[in-house]
């Protein structure tokens, strides 16, 4: 074996700028192949994450009427007292955070233009909120605040506002009618997630109440855990007949739903970026083959046996394979370090039903490396079974002859 | 006692719809020890009847016996295991593995064979002595000369202690003075190792080396042209 792998090493630096390129057309498939994981990844784990965070938690607890698209103000379709129950909810072992939240549809007025929005009344003092401080330009709300809201970055721009400018809110109320009031605006957050951020106005959750008349109601409780693994035992702790608990993968499933997609997509890429790979190991192989067809015979003549003459060729294959996997790591591990600490810029894409952030941080995770480093080696060498079982039917005398017929 | 006998042996080669006989019926017995020269013009069979002697094809018809098996009806494994045990080759280019050292070269058929570390590395370097070339080693073959060459190639064939050693035009591709060594050495080993040799040639200065000589002629053994072994 010593000395097959010896051969395989001599005969792979025989022609050293053809084994390098092709061992580099592998290594950069591979490169391609993890940035593409990461990215991929990392932009559907920060929708999901966004979405999370900003809108559904891992769970809500609500009305069982309440239906999130119509933002019902309705009181059957609100959780009454939602104080003490976020109270009894937060003695829960598994809860990291639990907080009122009220829902209201409104439109902003500014001058002769006017946003559809959504108004969302919350409790200041939560760190469910850190995601709007973080970033914030301005002062944060205070729970007594009755003039003071907060709007997002991409509606800030959207509607010519800043820091410190008023503007007039028309929120729906519970009996149907639609108030009117004049804010300031305390800041502007920056969620990096121009989907939320160009339709969203805080404001304290007892102004919300007072405004759209919910009393002592509000839409959900936004809860967060510390560990999203818990969210299936955590919601059957929750389940009564009073309340609707549901799951950020319930109140997700477009995200959820695209991700598979995504994940899907990705493997047809995968095995066409590995096929463009695989054809280069195969070509250099085959032109190896055809070169050193009368040493293949040779070979044959002292009385190596088939399987042997294959062996050989399937050696430099994985020296090749093994040599081009060890680039791809190393330049397809600096591209996702990059992408992963300064990301891609995509702006406001606008899509719907997904928090897309407007900058894309890769994050490649082991499973996905492993299993792409696996899938590289394995199709390569299932590649280069064509070209080493070519060398290892030979027939000697006519490989003698330099591959007669 | 013979090492190869052959028994009517036709070989046809088919390319396309043509078909071209090599070889027409030909017998031979060649005994143990024999330092025999296959010869004849280009086209009389010569390589093609060293090609079914050294097992690296099989007849159309009749057969080949090497020490006693019959040879012609092996597949390519067995083929290839005969090969390795009994029968040694030199080729007319100089056939060394360009990758491999001359020692490795001349390793290689031990490896295949499973000879042990030690052994194998007194037997190479016994080799090596035979043919003065102790020094070039760990020589590749582009640091060789033609005549070096050849001769790491005939103790290559030697090195399994083959029955056999099959050489075909030993000589073509080298000068006179070259030529004569490698002719030399391959008379000198055939007496000290009591290995049969059979080499193909129509080099007159070569054919005088061998004690037998067996004239081939559009693929049958020309009458009257096989001379009594030595």
């Amino acid at each position: 074996m010593k000395q097959l792998l010896t051969m395989a090493l001599r005969d792979l630096g025989r022609n050293r700028r053809r084994s390098l390129f092709s061992a580099l057309a592998l290594g950069i498939g591979l490169a391609l192949l993890l940035l593409m994981a990461g990215v991929v990844n990392g932009e559907m784990e920060g929708a999901l994450n966004s979405a999370i965070t900003l809108q559904s938690g891992h769970l809500q607890v609500r009305s069982k009427t309440y239906t999130e698209d119509k933002t019902s103000l309705a009181f059957e379709d609100l959780v009454e007292n939602p104080g003490d129950l976020a109270a009894r909810i937060g003695q829960l072992p598994p809860v990291a955070v639990v907080t009122p939240r009220l829902f209201a549809s409104g439109i902003a007025a500014v001058g002769d233009r006017s946003v559809g929005l959504r108004i969302v009344g919350i409790d200041p003092a939560s760190p469910a909120n850190d995601p709007f401080r973080k970033g914030l330009v301005g002062a944060f709300l205070a729970p007594d605040d009755r003039e003071g809201v907060l709007i997002g970055q991409t509606l800030a721009d959207k509607i010519a506002l800043k820091t410190g400018d008023s503007l007039t809110l028309l929120v729906n109320t519970s009996n149907g009618d639609v108030d009117q009031q004049a804010f300031v605006i305390r800041g502007v957050f920056n969620t990096n997630t121009p989907g939320f951020d160009e339709n969203t106005v805080l404001m304290p959750l007892a102004k919300a109440q007072a405004i759209t008349r919910a009393d002592n109601h509000a839409s959900i409780l936004f809860i967060l855990l510390k560990d999203k693994e818990q969210t299936g035992a955590v919601a059957a702790a929750l389940t009564s007949n009073q309340y609707d608990v549901k799951t950020w993968l319930q109140l997700n499933d477009v995200a959820v739903q695209t991700e598979q997609l995504a994940n899907g997509f990705m493997y047809v890429l995968y095995l066409i970026v590995l096929a463009i790979t695989a054809t280069v190991i195969v070509n250099t192989l085959v032109m190896a083959v055809f070169e050193r067809t009368r040493e293949i015979g040779v070979l044959s003549a002292i009385g190596m046996r088939s399987s042997r003459i294959m062996t050989m060729f399937l050696v430099e294959s994985g020296f090749l394979t093994i040599g081009g996997i060890v680039i791809g790591l190393v330049l397809g591990g600096l591209m996702v370090l990059w992408a992963t600490v300064f990301g891609f810029h995509i702006g406001n894409i606008g899509a719907t039903g997904l928090l897309i952030s407007d900058t894309i941080h890769a994050h490649l995770t082991l499973s996905d490396t492993v299993m792409l480093t696996a899938l590289t080696l394995i199709i390569s060498l299932i590649a280069s079974l064509y070209p080493a079982t070519l060398a290892s039917r030979m027939e000697p005398v006519e490989a003698l002859h330099g591959g007669r017929g | 006692m013979e090492v190869v006998k052959v028994e009517n042996v036709t070989r046809t080669y088919k390319v396309g719809n043509t078909e071209t006989q090599a070889l027409r019926g030909v017998s031979l017995t060649i005994e143990n020890g024999e330092f025999t020269a296959l010869v004849g013009p280009s086209g009389s069979g010569k390589t093609t009847l060293l090609q079914l002697i050294g097992c690296l094809d099989q007849p159309t018809s009749g057969h080949v016996t090497i020490n006693g098996k019959d040879v012609s009806t092996l597949n390519r494994n067995q083929r290839a295991d005969m090969r390795r045990a009994s029968i040694g080759f030199v080729f007319q280019f100089f056939a060394l593995i360009p990758t491999l050292t001359a020692y490795e070269n001349i390793e290689m058929p031990l490896l295949l064979a499973g000879v042990n570390g030690t052994e194998r590395r007194n037997r190479v370097m016994e080799l090596l002595d035979i043919v003065d070339l102790k020094d070039h080693a760990h020589h590749r073959p582009d640091q060789l000369s033609g005549g070096q060459q050849q001769r790491v190639a005939i103790v290559r064939a030697l090195a399994s202690k083959p029955a056999l050693l099959l050489a075909d035009e030993p000589t073509a591709n080298l000068d006179t003075p070259n030529g004569k060594v490698v002719m030399e050495t391959m008379v000198r080993l055939n007496k000290a190792t009591g290995v049969t040799f059979v080499f193909a040639t129509h080099d007159p200065r070569v054919i005088s080396y061998a004690r037998r000589v067996v004239t081939l002629r559009d693929g049958l053994i020309a009458d009257g042209q096989v001379t009594p072994g030595a």
